[in-house]
C-alpha cells in the first residue's frame, strides 16, 4: 500500500482541489436529477419579473437612473441577483441532509482535508447557482440590454464570486443548525434584506437616510454594481450611480474571501465537541 | 504470536461529565474478526468513533497498523474502511457512482478505481444493481454496497457499527458470509460492534463491554468453557412464583428474561428429570444448553444481557 509518511504542502492543496472537484460534481449530477428543482428555479424568477417588472413599469422615475431605463430593464439585474442568492444559499442545505443521511460522516472519516470539503461544496452550490442565473441572463435582450460577449462574461464572474460568498455563508449556518426548517427561518431573514436592499428594486440615490445606510453597508449593493456594470460593459453611464468597478469587485472579494474562511474555520472545528 | 492490527493502551473519553469509556486496553490480532459487544452506553459505540477517527482520543492511546491514531489520523484514514450505522450512501446517485465517489475521495486513480468498482460489484453480486439509484435498494442490498464502498481502497482494517441492524434474517445470514469472505479474500481485519450477543459469537475474538468497561476479552468458546456448567432454560405458567419455587427447591438463583427461566446448573441431565417431576403439569418446555457469551456476561456483570439491551433483543 503506498502511503507516504508525511503530506507536503503541495499534495495537501492537490488533495484539497481533487477532492471538491469530486464532490461538486457530486452536487450538480445531483441537481441535473431533479427536474422539478430546475423547472422551479427557473420559472419563479421569471413570473416574477415579468409581473413586477410590468406593474411598475410607470411609476418607477427614481433619481440616479437613466431616464429612459425601463423597469423591466432597471429590475432585470435584481432578479439575476435573487436567482444567485436564493440558489446559492439554499443548496446549502444539503449540508444538513448529508448529515442526517450519513453521506457527510463517511466524507468526513475519509483522508479528506476539511478545506476540500468547504470547497466541494461550495463549487459545487455555485456553479449550480451561476448556471440558472446565466441562463436567466439570456432573457436580457427582451429587457433591451443589448449582452456584449465580454460584459455576459464579465457577468458570470461577479455572479460565480457573489455565489461562492453566499454559498459560504450558507455552510458556515448549515454546520451548525441542526434541521432544515430552523435553516430556512434563519436563512429567510437574512435573504430578505439582503436582496431587498441591494437595489435590485430600487435605487440607493431615491431611499432616504437610514435605508440608504442599510444599503451601503450591504455587500449584495457592490455584486449588484458590478453585476449591473458588465452588462453595459460598453455604455457604463445605463449602469446609473453605483459604486466603482474597484469598490464594488473590492467589497465582493473580501465578503466571499471572509465567508470562505469562516466556512473552513467552523468545518475544522466541529470534530472537538462533536459527540 | 500474530501482530495487531489494532492496540489500544488505557482509552477513556468523556462527554461532558459522562464517562462513556474508561481505561480500557485490548489488542485486535491481524487478519481476524472480532466484536465488540454490550448493551446500549456500554462505550463500543465511542471506541469505533475513536479508531475511525471521528472523535479526537484525549485519553491513553490507540493504534492503527502501528501508527498512532492521535497524532496520524490522516494516515490511519487511507488503511481503515468504515461501515457505518446508518447508511452514508447519497440515493440520488447510482450505486456505481456512489462507489466512483468514494473512490476518488480516498484518491484511486481512475483506471485502478475502475478495476476495483468491477471486482467488488462481483464479489457482493451487484453487477445487476450498478445503474439502480442507492434510494432504491433494499436494506440488506445497500449494506452490501455499504461494505463494498468501505472496502474500495483495500484497507487492512475494516470498521463496522451495529452492521446488522435493520437487516431480516436472510439479509443477516449473507451478511455474515460476506464478512468471512471480506477477512479470508481481501484479506482485512474486521472490527466490529453489536448488541448481539450470538452475533459475537460468529467473531474469532470477543471484547464484552460495560458501562465503559471491558469486562470480558477472548475467543468465545474460551469465554464460555470458563463459566462451565450447563444453562437450563425452562417455559412455565406463572412464570414469577415458579422463579421463586424452583429456587427454593433447586437452592440456586434462577433469573427471568422474555418470559423464561435461566437456572445455572453443574450438569444438567440429573436436574432436569428432579424438576419435571417436582413440579407436574407447571412446565411448557426445559431445554438445556451449554453456556454462551450471554452467560459469560451475566457472570461478568450480574446482569442478563437481556435486562441491559431492554427491548432491542424483543427482534433478535
Amino acid at each position: 500500500m503506498g502511503v507516504s509518511d508525511t503530506t507536503p504542502a503541495g499534495r495537501e492543496a492537490a488533495t484539497v482541489l481533487s477532492s471538491a472537484v469530486v464532490l461538486a460534481g457530486r452536487e450538480l449530477r445531483v441537481f441535473a436529477r431533479q427536474r422539478s428543482r430546475i423547472a422551479g428555479a427557473l420559472l419563479t424568477p421569471v413570473v416574477f419579473w415579468l409581473l413586477l417588472g410590468a406593474g411598475l413599469r410607470a411609476s418607477f422615475r427614481p433619481p440616479g437612473v437613466p431616464a429612459d431605463l425601463s423597469y423591466p430593464e432597471y429590475f432585470l439585474p435584481g432578479v439575476v441577483l435573487m436567482i444567485v442568492l436564493f440558489t446559492s444559499i439554499f443548496s446549502t442545505i444539503s449540508v444538513i441532509e448529508d448529515r442526517k443521511s450519513g453521506f457527510l460522516q463517511a466524507v468526513l472519516a475519509a483522508p479528506v482535508p476539511r478545506g476540500g470539503i468547504v470547497l466541494g461544496k461550495v463549487a459545487g452550490g455555485s456553479l449550480v447557482a451561476v448556471l440558472q442565473a446565466g441562463l436567466f441572463l439570456a432573457l436580457a435582450p427582451f429587457a433591451g440590454i443589448s449582452l456584449s460577449a465580454a460584459g455576459a462574461a464579465a457577468a458570470l464572474c461577479v455572479l460565480l464570486v457573489t455565489a461562492m460568498g453566499l454559498t459560504s455563508l450558507g455552510f458556515l449556518l448549515a454546520w451548525r443548525v441542526e434541521s432544515t426548517q430552523a435553516f430556512h427561518a434563519i436563512m429567510n431573514l437574512f435573504l430578505m434584506p439582503m436582496w431587498l436592499l441591494s437595489g435590485a428594486f430600487f435605487p440607493s440615490t431615491g431611499a432616504n437616510g437610514w435605508v440608504r445606510g442599510v444599503m451601503t453597508a450591504n455587500p449584495m449593493t457592490y455584486g449588484l454594481a458590478a453585476l449591473r456594470r458588465s452588462l453595459y460593459w460598453g455604455d457604463p453611464a445605463r449602469a446609473g450611480e453605483v459604486p466603482s468597478w474597484t469598490l464594488s469587485l473590492g467589497v465582493l472579494a473580501l465578503f466571499s474571501i471572509i465567508m470562505f474562511v469562516g466556512a473552513k474555520i467552523a468545518c475544522e472545528r466541529i470534530r472537538h465537541s462533536d459527540s | 504470536m500474530v501482530a495487531a492490527e489494532v492496540d489500544v493502551r488505557g482509552l477513556g473519553h468523556r462527554y461532558g461529565d459522562r464517562i462513556a469509556l474508561r481505561d480500557l486496553s485490548l489488542s485486535v490480532p491481524s487478519g481476524s474478526t472480532y466484536a465488540l459487544v454490550g448493551p446500549n452506553g456500554s462505550g463500543k459505540t465511542t471506541l469505533f468513533r475513536l479508531l475511525s477517527t471521528l472523535l479526537r482520543i484525549v485519553e491513553g492511546e490507540a493504534r492503527i497498523a502501528g501508527l498512532d491514531v492521535r497524532i496520524q489520523p490522516s494516515l490511519v484514514r487511507r488503511r481503515i474502511g468504515i461501515v457505518f450505522q446508518h447508511p452514508s450512501l447519497d440515493r440520488d446517485l447510482t450505486v456505481e457512482e456512489n462507489l466512483r465517489c468514494q473512490g476518488r475521495l480516498y484518491g484511486l486513480a481512475s483506471e485502478a478505481l475502475r478495476h476495483r468498482i468491477v471486482c467488488l460489484l462481483g464479489v457482493f453480486g451487484l453487477e445487476d444493481r450498478r445503474a439502480d439509484r442507492a434510494g432504491r435498494l433494499s436494506g440488506g442490498l445497500a449494506r452490501r454496497v455499504e461494505i463494498a464502498k468501505a472496502l474500495l481502497h483495500e484497507p487492512s482494517l475494516v470498521l463496522m457499527d451495529e452492521p446488522t441492524t435493520g437487516l431480516d434474517p436472510a439479509a443477516r445470514a449473507d451478511f455474515w458470509a460476506y464478512v468471512r469472505k471480506m477477512r479470508d479474500e481481501a484479506p482485512a481485519t474486521v472490527l466490529l460492534t453489536t448488541h448481539l450477543m450470538d452475533e459475537a459469537e460468529r467473531c474469532d475474538r470477543v471484547a464484552i463491554l460495560d458501562g465503559g468497561r471491558l469486562v470480558a476479552e477472548g475467543r468465545p468458546s474460551d469465554l464460555s468453557a470458563e463459566v462451565g456448567g450447563d444453562v437450563i432454560l425452562v417455559e412455565a405458567n406463572a412464570r414469577s412464583e415458579m422463579a421463586t419455587r424452583v429456587a427454593e427447591f433447586l437452592g440456586r438463583r434462577v433469573e427471568v428474561a422474555d418470559g423464561v427461566l435461566r437456572i445455572e446448573v453443574e450438569k444438567g441431565a440429573d436436574v432436569i428429570p428432579r424438576l419435571v417431576e417436582a413440579f407436574p403439569g407447571r412446565i411448557r418446555s426445559v431445554s438445556l444448553r451449554k453456556p454462551n457469551l450471554e452467560d459469560v456476561f451475566f457472570h461478568k456483570t450480574g446482569r442478563l444481557i437481556a435486562h441491559a439491551v431492554g427491548s432491542e433483543t424483543s427482534w433478535a
